[in-house]
């Protein structure tokens, strides 16, 4: 008995072919359409902003002149936004993960906390930054400071961070756990030594990406209020600062053509920022996460 | 895991001696600006100045900063760019010393300050032209009344033709390019030509000048406005209108705009300084005194204009008095 029409299936073959083909094309496409794009826009930037970018332009404050421009006010702003940001939103974020993984019992209240920490990951930025100027600026008190900023921005990438450290606990196996109780360790012993080891690499991948973010949005810092003329270094968490995207979009506004080649500058500098801290976390993904 | 550890421990270590390194630098280096300008006192001040405001008059005010950091470097002035009208709010607020706006006071910021209980005075640091331009291939505008402005920009609910405007102009839709309404040239250009009427509801409006520019000079049948250092920069792309206010057409230069003959779209600039702040706060009097003997030079070096000497010795004249 033939099992297979030959005929048929060659007349076939060759239609199968070519729309296999044409997919291929067209799914390349959109592949090649996105990185095109990025290509278009980094060879702009960087023809534009290489002749502004040296070492003086990073110990420079911003100038009148584009030729003395520099943003070493606005970098170290981000730096020192980082120093509040990183262990405000981590220490909240991993302690929010833990309980919402390990000790909270499933039921309707807990549901009820995640899908909102889910909420919060889609609210808008710039609704961050108004709820950043109510509380943090005004009802506390704290000024348009780095303090008042970090605490913001923490806000902002806090569900991201839950979620991230939330996956990677969850993919720590329970026969883990069940071995450390087995020994006689409690919840904490286990959490300390046994679960936070292990998902510690899934955590600060999340981490890292989530401030890579925080680095690069500017809608919360506009709303708060944060200067973009300023030729001092900030002394204390209650100084006013500036930041990177701010000098940025400061410097885009201007009618002078110099200036935008003096943002494009600072584009460089913030991409390559962002594409170091990205790459550290892929790095520590690729190194240390362990698969079960 | 050990090794996990030994990377987490390098990269503290690492940005811990980074950032020190930093911090370093930022207290032994001082501003390299010159400071060969006249000094608003001898002493070296230590102190915080705050302010916020108007974007247009942002290069102005990023200038004197820069200048008075070269000579008091103690003293951390900062100055953001929320618009005039959110720059009155945190005036209003008491969050900052200063205000600046492109535009006089409103009535009802006025009254919120009077109720906030913040005293303030007015002052002038410098002159802009809004500058009227349609597109270098558009060849028959000359010149443009007040009146044609009017008619133009206001809604009526028809679509306007440049032919509407005055006869023997071609037929073709005309294109609005304006500044968006949070800013002090909109209010500035509602007073002056719409005269509180609304503005033709095809009109483009937005908050970066340079997106105006493009719009203007990518069409011929576009008019647009804005402050007068955005014309300077691209002259060689747009064609300036002059405005004829009653007197005959004048075009925007830095004498007419000066003298007032570019009239009604001269148009000063302000900073409102809290009183104070003046009487309180040594820096915050230091700076401003340095802001009024250096506004004039500074805003010619930007691209805006010099107020009228008279002008700068008022405001002068104002802070001493405060200081007493």
């Amino acid at each position: 008995m033939n099992y297979i029409n030959h005929e048929q299936v060659a007349a076939k073959t060759k239609s199968r072919l070519i729309k296999n083909n044409i997919l291929k094309g067209l799914f390349l496409a959109a592949t090649m359409f996105g990185l095109i794009v990025l290509a278009i826009l980094l060879f702009r930037i960087v023809t534009q902003g290489s002749e502004y970018l040296s070492f003086d332009f990073f110990t420079r404050f911003a100038s009148r002149i584009p030729e003395n421009s520099g943003i070493k006010s606005a970098f170290l702003g981000s730096i020192y936004l980082m120093l509040v940001v990183a262990p405000v939103s981590m220490f909240l974020g991993v302690g929010t993960a833990i309980y919402l993984e390990e000790y909270a019992k499933k039921n309707k209240m807990t549901d009820f906390i995640r899908i909102n920490i889910s909420n919060l990951a889609g609210v808008p930025s710039v609704v961050f930054g108004l709820l950043g100027l109510t509380i943090f600026v005004r009802y506390f008190g704290l000024g348009i400071s780095i303090l008042a900023a970090g605490l913001t921005m923490s806000l902002l990438i806090l569900p991201v961070i839950i979620v991230a450290s939330q996956e990677a606990i969850r993919a720590v196996p329970g026969e883990l756990r069940e071995a450390s109780f087995a020994m006689g360790a409690t919840k904490w012993q286990t959490i300390l030594r046994v679960v936070l080891p292990t998902a510690i690499p899934g955590v600060l991948t999340g981490s890292i990406l989530a401030l890579s973010r925080a680095i690069g949005e500017t809608a919360p810092l506009v709303v708060i209020g944060i200067p973009t003329i300023l030729m001092f270094t900030p002394n204390s968490l209650l100084s006013t600062f500036t930041a990177l995207p701010m000098q940025i979009f400061d410097w885009t506004k201007r009618p002078q053509v110099a200036f935008h080649d003096v943002a494009a500058a600072g584009i460089i500098v913030l991409m390559t920022l962002l594409i170091i801290m990205n790459s550290i976390a892929v790095f520590i993904r690729n190194k240390y996460q362990k698969r079960f | 895991m050990k090794s996990f550890k030994y990377l987490a421990m390098t990269t503290m270590v690492g940005s811990a001696l980074f950032l020190a390194a930093c911090g370093d630098e930022g207290e032994t280096e001082t501003n390299g600006s010159n400071g060969d300008n006249n000094t608003a006192s001898e002493e070296t001040l230590e102190g915080q100045v705050r302010g916020d405001g108007s974007s247009t008059v942002a290069p102005i005010m990023e200038a004197i900063v820069e200048e008075y950091a070269g000579v008091q470097p103690n003293v951390q002035v900062s100055s953001g760019v929320s618009g005039t009208g959110g720059g009155f709010e945190k005036f209003i607020a008491g969050e900052t010393d200063f205000s600046n706006a492109s535009r006089p006071i409103k009535d009802e910021e006025a009254s919120a300050l009077e109720e906030a209980g913040v005293d303030y005075t007015e002052l002038e640091i410098g002159f802009d032209g809004l500058s009227v331009v349609v597109s270098q291939d558009n060849d028959w505008v000359d010149h443009l009344t007040v009146e044609e402005l009017k008619a133009m920009w206001v809604e009526d609910g028809t679509e306007k033709t440049w032919a509407d405007i005055r006869e023997g102009w071609p037929e073709e839709t005309i294109e609005y390019y304006s500044p968006g309404t949070d800013s002090g040239t909109y209010d500035y250009w509602n007073e002056v030509i719409l005269e509180d009427e609304d503005i033709v509801r095809s009109a483009t409006l937005s908050e970066d000048d340079n997106v105006l520019v493009q719009g203007v000079v990518g069409s011929p049948n576009a008019i647009g406005y804005f402050g007068y250092a955005y014309y300077l920069e691209n002259q060689d792309t747009l064609k300036v209108v002059p405005i004829d206010g009653g007197e005959g057409p004048v075009e925007p230069t830095n004498e007419t705009i000066e003298s007032g003959e570019y009239a009604p779209l001269s148009r000063p600039l302000f900073t409102y300084v809290s009183n104070a702040s003046i009487q309180e706060n040594e820096a915050a009097a230091d700076f401003i005194t340095f802001a009024i003997e250096n506004a004039g030079d500074l805003a010619e070096a930007v691209g805006y204009v010099r107020a009228p000497q008279e002008l700068y010795n008022e405001d002068m004249e104002k802070i001493e008095e405060l200081k007493q």
